[in-house]
Parts: structure tokens; C-alpha cells; sequence
């Protein structure tokens, strides 16, 4: 008797979560794939994604998330991995910098927006500083609709600043795994500090390289409050174009279709991070 | 030995370097959320602010909607909490005690999930919830935030139950405690600071969510949502000061659980 309770215990305390992430997750990806595909009339059509692809924002909207993407990730994962190198030497005090490292994780990417429009806003911080400096003569409109290269850069340095703190997690937690003896065996042979990072510690990280570029890959998909906060709606992006579709055109139909993308995307990159980390592997935690 | 202190000095001057570009932007919002209103448009402005006040601020607090969306803000993060705690603790208990079939496939999906795009799903899920009455209530949006928090809930909470040593619990049973007598005595007292971390996460991740909010709801606005809504119409006095009012708990909750941090993101 007891041992029967024992055996369906974990499935019960596993059911509510189960049943709940099925509720919320399963059953709206099917409704928005549905929502897509349905004609304003009745019947299935493809309306909708002819909609969107005809979309004058859809085109434009596709360059600049994977531009975006493109510039973030790289620079994101080399900032974070020499943060983590840095924590990891354990220098005295190290535990006050990895807490300031990690504050932006608790940030939304609206207030990056909003934190970073104050530097490059027309009479921001930027301006002001190079003003006084005698570099510029009068403000420079960085977020002005003319100006794609000054709006792009402020994102990237805004999405970079805020997101930075999450790989950084994500390393640190894998440079734990790795045993301190490894450090002092290449010690032991006269690595310096670059050839031993490159050749001992790259190497045994990649599992966490591998997972903060494929989660990070996700998450920039929806990069979308971010660029609102400091550019309008000047850079469409496709999570924010599913949220214009929505709230202001008021076409749910369109706002599924591209919703649909976004899921298609991510769950391509899924794929590939389980084929690249292997299911095993992932399956473990820590 | 000068090496030595050479190498000592480069590896401060990094880390020193990286914390001024993570914590200047803090400081810019804060000084422009406390320049007088009529200061705002200055320029150039010192980098060192010459009059400080308030003013913006109360500009901000005293803003239409602003105090409703701040206590819909705290309601949908406590919903969230409670039905966080409710559904992903038992999970967490789950995976910290148990091995059972099935045990790396649901470690899977809770991966999986601590990815996936929870908020675009918002788009059909409004339409559903228009459906049911549900639409611009406080609830629905509690209920996708609660889907975003789950997965770190079951990791924290998991974390924290394999901390709990097990013998304690046994040692409860065989002096006569039911196992959910031994729960409530042993595991759960001790296992108190780390599910409120979990709380403080889950706070931190609904109070921070703007897509499914904004979407979700149209008069009953959590914070993030009102900002956003507002954001192409608002002086930059109102963003200002809203972007140090959403930042501030931020960092207050993070140093709290600054601890928990690698379990919550750590775990592939």
C-alpha cells in the first residue's frame, strides 16, 4: 500500500505543473497556428501570411531582428566571458563585482530602453558629453528616422548592456563545473594566464557557450520594448510587429501569423540546440 | 614579483572598467529622474547635476493611472506567487526526492520552457480569454506570467529541497510524523529562505514583463504596460522618472537573492 502511494507520488506532484504548462502553452500554439490560418470569413486560407509578407514593415522587420541578432549575441558572449574570467580568478572582492554584473538580470529590456534613452536622446548625456568636450558643435540626432546606422548602435549597445548579465550567469555556473585543479595543472607546465584561458578553459566551456548562444538566439526573436522605448516604431522588428498588429491595427489574424514566425524560429533553434548539445547532456542539470 | 603585481593591477582595472559601463546608466536615469522638470530639455548638461529635486518625480506618481498601475503591478505579481509556489514547488519536491521514470524528460521540458517565447503566445491566448470574460483582468496576465516563472520555480524550488537533508525527513517518519506531517515540520521550515527566493524571482520576472501585460489588458494596465502604452505620447519627465521607478525594486530584489543566481539560469 505504501509503496503504491510511493510509486504515483512524483506524478501527482508533477501533474499540476504538467497539466498547467499544457493549458498555457501547447493549447495557445495550436490556437495561434489556427488563428493564422482562419479567413476573416470562414475557411482556412493563407490570407493572413499574404497579408504580412505584402506588409511594406515585413521585410524590414526580418533584416533588423536578425541584424540585431547578428550584432548582440557575439558581442554579448565575449563581454560575459570576460566578465566570468575575471570573477573566476577570484581576486579579492570579486563577489561585490559579480553582484553588479548581475543587476541588469533583473532589468526589463523597457527600462534598458528607457535608462539608455537618457544618454542618447537629442540633449541626452552622449551629446552633452561631447558638447562639452569640443568634439560636437550641436547635438547629434542619434534616434532621429534618418539616422538607421545611430538608432541600430543605440540598441545594440542597450540590449548588450542590459542581456550581457544573463551569459555571464550562464558562464560562471559553467566555469564551476570545471575542477580548480585544471587551473593549477597548466599553472604547473607554465601556462600564462591567455594560453592556459584558451586551450584549458575554452574548451571545457563550450557546453555553456553553446547554451547562452542558443538561448540568447531565442530571446533575441522577441526583442521588442527595447527598440520601442528608444526608437518608435522608426525600426520594426517582428515581435513588435505582431504587437502593432494587435493593439493598433486590431488584426489578431495577422498579429498569429506573426506570432507563428517567432514560434517557427524558436523552435528551429531548439532543434538545433538539442542536436548540438545532444539530449543527454541537456538532460542534466548542472 | 612585479609581475605579479602588474597582472594583479590589469585584472582590478578590468573589473573596475566593466562595473562603471554596467552602473552608469543607473546613475544617468537616477540623475534624470531628479532634475526639476523645467531642467529636463538643458543642454549640454553637467554629468554632475547642478539642482536636484522632486519634482519629476511627483510629475510621474501623480500622472493618470500611474498609482493604479503600480497596485496592478503588485496584485499580478502576487497571483503570481501564490500559483507559481502552488504548482511548481510540488514539482521541485518531486525532482529533489525522487527517481521515477520519465524524470529526464520532464527535466527536458522545463528547459525547453525557461526558453520558450511564453509572451508571444499572449496573441491567442487574448483572443481565448476575450472569449471567456477573462480579457483586461488582472488574473489572465497572472496566469501567463505564471507559465514564464514555472520553470525557474521547479529549478529553485528543487535546488533548494536537495539542500534539506533527506535523513531528517526519514528520521521524522520513523518517530511517527506522516510524510506530509515531516513536510510541513522539517522540510518546510528549512527550506523557507530559498522559496522566498523563488518568490522574490518570480516577483522580479512578472513585475519586469511588458509583452503579454500590454497585450492582455487595455484599461486595468500593470506598470510596464501603462509605460509602454504611453510611450510615444509621454514628455521624456515621464519616462525618466518611470524607468527609475521600474528599475529600483530590480535591484533591491537581486541583491537579496544574489545567491540563488546560478541555479536560476546556471542549470543547462
Amino acid at each position: 500500500m505504501r509503496t503504491r502511494t510511493e510509486r504515483f507520488l512524483p506524478f501527482a506532484l508533477l501533474l499540476p505543473t504538467i497539466a498547467f504548462l499544457t493549458l498555457l502553452i501547447v493549447i495557445p500554439m495550436v490556437q495561434a497556428l489556427l488563428l493564422s490560418v482562419m479567413a476573416e470569413s470562414d475557411g482556412l486560407s493563407l490570407d493572413n501570411f499574404q497579408r504580412m509578407f505584402a506588409d511594406v514593415n515585413f521585410s524590414d522587420a526580418w533584416r533588423n531582428t536578425l541584424l540585431l541578432l547578428i550584432l548582440i549575441v557575439p558581442l554579448q558572449i565575449v563581454l560575459a566571458l570576460v566578465m566570468a574570467l575575471l570573477i573566476n580568478s577570484r581576486f579579492r572582492g570579486h563577489g561585490i563585482f559579480l553582484y553588479i554584473y548581475a543587476i541588469p538580470l533583473a532589468i526589463s529590456d523597457l527600462a534598458a530602453g528607457i535608462l539608455w534613452l537618457a544618454v542618447f536622446t537629442e540633449r541626452g548625456y552622449l551629446n552633452s558629453t561631447l558638447q562639452n568636450a569640443g568634439v560636437i558643435d550641436q547635438p547629434v540626432l542619434w534616434l532621429s528616422f534618418d539616422n538607421f546606422a545611430g538608432i541600430l548602435s543605440a540598441i545594440v549597445i542597450a540590449e548588450s548592456w542590459r542581456a550581457t548579465a544573463l551569459v555571464l550567469v550562464i558562464l560562471i555556473a559553467g566555469l564551476q563545473l570545471i575542477p580548480r585543479d585544471f587551473f593549477e595543472a597548466a599553472d604547473l607546465f607554465g601556462a600564462n594566464r591567455l594560453r592556459r584561458t584558451v586551450h584549458v578553459v575554452l574548451p571545457l566551456l563550450r557546453p555553456s557557450l553553446q547554451s547562452a548562444l542558443i538561448i540568447r538566439t531565442i530571446f533575441a526573436f522577441q526583442t521588442f520594448a527595447v527598440v520601442f522605448a528608444l526608437a518608435g516604431r522608426n525600426m520594426p522588428v517582428l515581435a513588435g510587429e505582431a504587437y502593432t498588429w494587435y493593439a493598433t491595427n486590431r488584426n489578431e489574424h495577422v498579429a498569429a501569423a506573426y506570432a507563428v514566425v517567432v514560434l517557427g524560429l524558436t523552435v528551429v533553434a531548439i532543434i538545433v540546440y538539442l542536436r548540438v548539445l545532444g539530449l543527454r547532456e541537456a538532460e542534466v542539470q548542472r | 614579483m612585479n609581475a605579479r603585481v602588474l597582472d594583479r593591477s590589469v585584472l582590478y582595472a578590468g573589473a573596475i572598467f566593466l562595473a562603471i559601463w554596467v552602473l552608469v546608466p543607473f546613475y544617468l536615469i537616477a540623475i534624470s529622474a531628479f532634475t526639476p522638470q523645467a531642467k529636463i530639455f538643458d543642454y549640454p548638461k553637467p554629468l554632475v547635476p547642478t539642482s536636484l529635486s522632486t519634482d519629476t518625480m511627483q510629475f510621474f506618481v501623480e500622472a493618470r493611472g500611474v498609482i493604479p498601475s503600480v497596485l496592478n503591478s503588485l496584485v499580478v505579481a502576487l497571483f503570481t506567487i501564490v500559483f507559481g509556489l502552488v504548482l511548481g514547488a510540488p514539482a521541485g519536491y518531486a525532482l529533489a526526492r525522487f527517481r521515477f521514470r520519465g524524470r529526464e524528460a520532464f527535466q527536458v521540458v522545463v528547459l525547453m520552457t525557461k526558453m520558450f517565447p511564453i509572451a508571444i503566445l499572449s496573441i491567442p491566448l487574448a483572443v481565448t480569454f476575450l472569449q471567456l470574460g477573462l480579457y483586461d483582468n488582472l488574473i489572465s496576465v497572472a496566469l501567463v506570467h505564471t507559465a514564464m516563472a514555472l520553470p525557474f520555480i521547479v529549478l529553485v524550488t528543487g535546488g533548494v529541497f536537495v539542500a534539506v537533508s533527506h535523513e531528517l525527513e526519514e528520521a521524522a517518519q520513523t518517530l511517527g510524523c506522516s510524510r506530509w506531517g515531516a513536510f510541513l515540520r522539517i522540510v518546510l521550515p528549512l527550506a523557507l529562505p530559498g522559496l522566498a527566493a523563488a518568490a522574490i524571482f518570480t516577483f522580479v520576472i512578472s513585475w519586469n514583463e511588458v509583452f503579454a501585460a500590454t497585450i492582455l489588458t487595455l484599461r486595468t494596465r500593470t506598470l510596464p504596460a501603462q509605460v509602454l502604452a504611453s510611450l510615444s505620447t509621454s514628455p521624456l519627465a515621464f519616462k525618466f522618472a518611470g524607468g527609475l521607478f521600474m528599475v529600483l525594486p530590480a535591484i533591491v530584489f537581486i541583491f537579496l537573492i544574489r545567491k540563488y543566481l546560478m541555479n536560476l539560469w546556471g542549470s543547462r
